[in-house]
């Protein structure tokens, strides 16, 4: 579904990320850790198509299209990339169902799909706030404006259920979540997986995957991937803090 | 006295030439109205000795009037009033609402297009020539007792020219629950036309009752408009106004608005202003009472050469009076604007509440605002806050939203209007809220295109 080659991006002209390799399959839950400032936001932006970083070396594959290319990040939404914001953006005077209806519209057209009438529309927000176990207040609120950390969490996911993307990358969905939300959130992630679609989960904590299982681990550091492997990579990195990762040297081979 | 250069000289001179001739057609006295030709007299006289104001007055240091000086323009013809049809003025109107309403053609009243309807007993809605002319005691206890001409030439060409406005009367005790809409429509032809509109508006003791205030055009062309409205809110009513410009993108358009309220009174209102070329609209109130609630907002959307100039003073002369002011403009293009928010605190005026906030959109590196809160604080007991913002569009919030599937105009087009929103969103009258937000949309569409 995804595939990353010795993707390098700067930001301001520092290198942040420095040669990513990454292939993701349908039907596969990836987890990036690593600790603080090695590039995981980074990566998640530019897969997701901010402009203000700047690929400059490598090369992305989403399923079979050359992700690099669409250079509008509506493009790679409407394509079916959905990442859920560390630190989602407040937009005051915007409400939210105006919001979720314009984005839900702009991608079923995009996938040929008919635009939903307001009664449609309701019935699918009705179904998926359950889901997230969401307050229906929200809907007469502006977008993340005056949400608690853990309603913004809450409201990414919401998002990624009313979109149903192929491919979710979560950035720090469980940074900043009590153990009760963190568990909603993770129910919500765990109910939308399909075999068609795929999910990378990025954290600093192996805590959320004791309850979204990922079947890779991959550790960055500086903005590389120095090492991958299954679940209990991420307890070993419970176990020993991340100072042993920053001494690894980059896997033989990747990254060239 | 200050001198004035050959060309401000000659308009001020056209003007008075024209004061000479529109005097003469005036009614002679003796029939009960020379207190008219009076205040027209002295009126002429201040504006004589004020001449126009140039960017060297403090008032007018970044709005130059010196095109509306210079305008050759005639006042209309009432005979072109009947140059329109109902359907021709049906979308202006405050539609699917049976709305009280009276229309002005070109200044002049327009008694076929207009509804009075059936109006709550003592209620008078009429042309203010007619009030005049069968000499209402209300008209003559108030009429220029508030919108001072002393210091302001516009208000003294206005109060020397004017020939017909609204009157409206609420006795004490009444609820008019129908919106009353006042309709000023300029059908700008070939000929420029200089219209003076006159509005008085009494609103008795524990009354309530709702406004709206309408400049419109049904052409592109240019001409000058001059209204004054001056506003008696009496003890414990409750008055929602709304001023609505959306003149000909070539009309000048200098009004003012002059509120004075009584104890406990509560007074609200919002300014639309997305037409002229060069429009300035001065909103003045007189809290005059203790117990008052005073509401000026604003939304201003210019684009290409516009000018928008929105100066308000909030006068606090007595202790508990509460003051809120919200002005939120979008400028695009090589837009202009100006705020000046002058709010006044009198040495008795303890407990005063007063906000003040204008926040300003650059949709364009060439769109310019100034910007200036004015306080003048001599009670010491007292809460005063302002703020003015200048600010782009949230490039993290564009690529939220596009990050979402939303394209990148429809993203630019949601914060665009949600920055005017919630005051666009207040409006109670709700054809009226749709008309406006309908507007906004089609004038950020239009200024996207010519931005492309
Ligand atoms: N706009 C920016 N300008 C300069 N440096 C940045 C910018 N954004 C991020 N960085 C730097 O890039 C590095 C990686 O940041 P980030 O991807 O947010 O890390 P992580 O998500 O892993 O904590 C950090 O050193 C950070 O300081
Ligand atoms: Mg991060």
């Amino acid at each position: 579904m995804l595939e990353i080659r010795n993707l390098h991006a700067k930001v301001d002209n520092n290198e942040i990320l420095k040669g990513i390799d990454l292939q993701v399959n349908a039907g596969e839950v990836h987890a990036i850790m690593g600790p603080n400032g090695s590039g995981k936001s980074t990566l998640a932006q530019v897969l997701a198509g901010n402009g203000n970083y700047e690929v400059t070396e490598g090369e992305v594959t989403f399923q079979g299209q050359d992700l690099l290319a669409m250079e509008d990040p509506e493009q790679r939404a409407q394509a079916g990339i959905f990442m859920a914001f560390q630190y989602p953006v407040e937009i005051p005077g915007v409400n939210t169902q105006v919001f979720l209806r314009a984005a839900l519209n702009a991608v079923r057209k995009s996938r040929d799909e008919e635009e939903l009438d307001a009664a449609q529309f309701q019935a699918l927000l009705r179904q998926k706030m359950k889901l997230v176990e969401i307050d229906p207040s929200f809907r007469n609120r502006s977008v993340n404006e005056g949400f608690s950390g853990g309603e913004k969490k809450r409201f990414e996911i919401f998002q990624m259920a009313l979109l149903e993307p192929k491919l979710a990358i979560l950035d720090e969905t469980d940074s900043g979540l009590d153990i009760d939300a963190l568990r909603i959130v993770a129910n919500g992630v765990n109910a939308l997986k399909t075999p068609e679609n795929a999910t990378i989960v990025v954290t600093h904590y192996q805590r959320l995957l004791d309850y979204i299982v990922p079947d890779y681990v991959h550790v960055l550091s500086k903005g590389r991937i120095v090492k991958s492997g299954g679940k209990e990579l991420a307890l070993e990195l419970e176990a020993r803090g991340y100072d042993w990762i920053k001494e690894l040297e980059v896997p033989a081979g990747a990254g060239a | 006295m200050r001198t004035l250069t050959k060309t401000a000289t000659d308009a001020r001179d056209r003007y008075l030439d024209a004061f000479r001739t529109f005097e003469a057609m005036q009614p002679q006295n003796g029939d009960g109205i020379s207190w008219l030709r009076e205040l027209r007299t002295t009126a002429s006289r201040r504006f004589e000795e004020l001449g126009f104001p140039t960017t060297r007055d403090e008032e007018w240091k970044y709005t130059d009037i010196s095109p509306i000086a210079n305008l050759i323009g005639s006042p209309a013809d009432a005979a072109q009033v009947q140059g329109l049809s109902a359907s021709d003025v049906e979308p202006f109107t405050l539609q699917g609402l049976d709305a009280l309403r009276l229309v002005f053609v070109n200044g002049h009243y327009a008694e076929a297009l207009s509804s009075v309807g059936t109006l709550p007993k003592g209620v008078v809605l009429s042309s203010l020539a007619a009030a005049i002319r069968s000499d209402s005691p209300v008209v003559r206890s108030h009429l220029a007792q508030y919108a001072s001409f002393e210091n302001h030439t516009f208000v003294a060409l206005n109060t020397a020219f004017f020939q017909d406005g609204a009157f409206l009367y609420v006795p004490d005790n009444t609820v008019v629950e129908t919106p009353i809409q006042l309709l000023f429509i300029t059908t700008s032809g070939e000929t420029a036309t200089i219209a003076h509109p006159r509005n008085l508006i009494v609103a008795g003791a524990n009354s309530q009752v709702t406004l709206v205030e309408s400049y419109v055009s049904t052409g592109q062309g240019t001409y000058f408009n001059n209204p004054v409205t001056e506003v008696v809110v009496n003890k414990n009513a409750t008055f929602r106004h709304h001023k609505v410009q959306l003149e000909s993108e070539q009309a000048y358009h200098i009004a003012t608005m002059q509120v004075q309220q009584a104890r406990d009174c509560q007074f609200a209102s919002l300014a639309v202003s997305f037409g002229g070329s060069i429009a300035r609209y001065d909103a003045n109130a007189v809290m005059a009472d203790q117990g008052i609630e005073c509401t000026l907002n604003g939304v201003y959307l210019v684009a290409g050469q516009q000018h928008i100039d929105n100066h308000t003073v909030m006068d606090h002369a007595q202790p508990h009076c509460n003051s809120h002011e919200n002005y939120a403009g979008i400028l695009d293009g090589q837009a202009r604007g100006v705020f000046n928010g002058k709010i006044f605190v009198r040495e008795d005026a303890q407990k005063t509440d007063a906000k003040q906030s204008n926040r300003n959109l650059l949709l364009s590196p060439n769109a310019v605002i100034n910007t200036k809160p004015q306080l003048e604080i001599f009670a010491d007991d007292v809460k005063c806050t302002h703020g003015a913002t200048i600010g782009q569009l949230d490039e993290d919030a564009i690529f939220y939203l596009r990050a979402r599937g939303i394209d990148k105009e429809e993203a630019r087009d949601m914060l665009v209007h949600a920055f005017a929103s919630d005051l666009l969103t207040d409006i109670q009258i709700e054809p009226l809220r749709q008309q406006l937000e309908q507007e906004l949309h089609t004038r950020l569409a239009r200024n996207r295109q010519i931005r492309e």
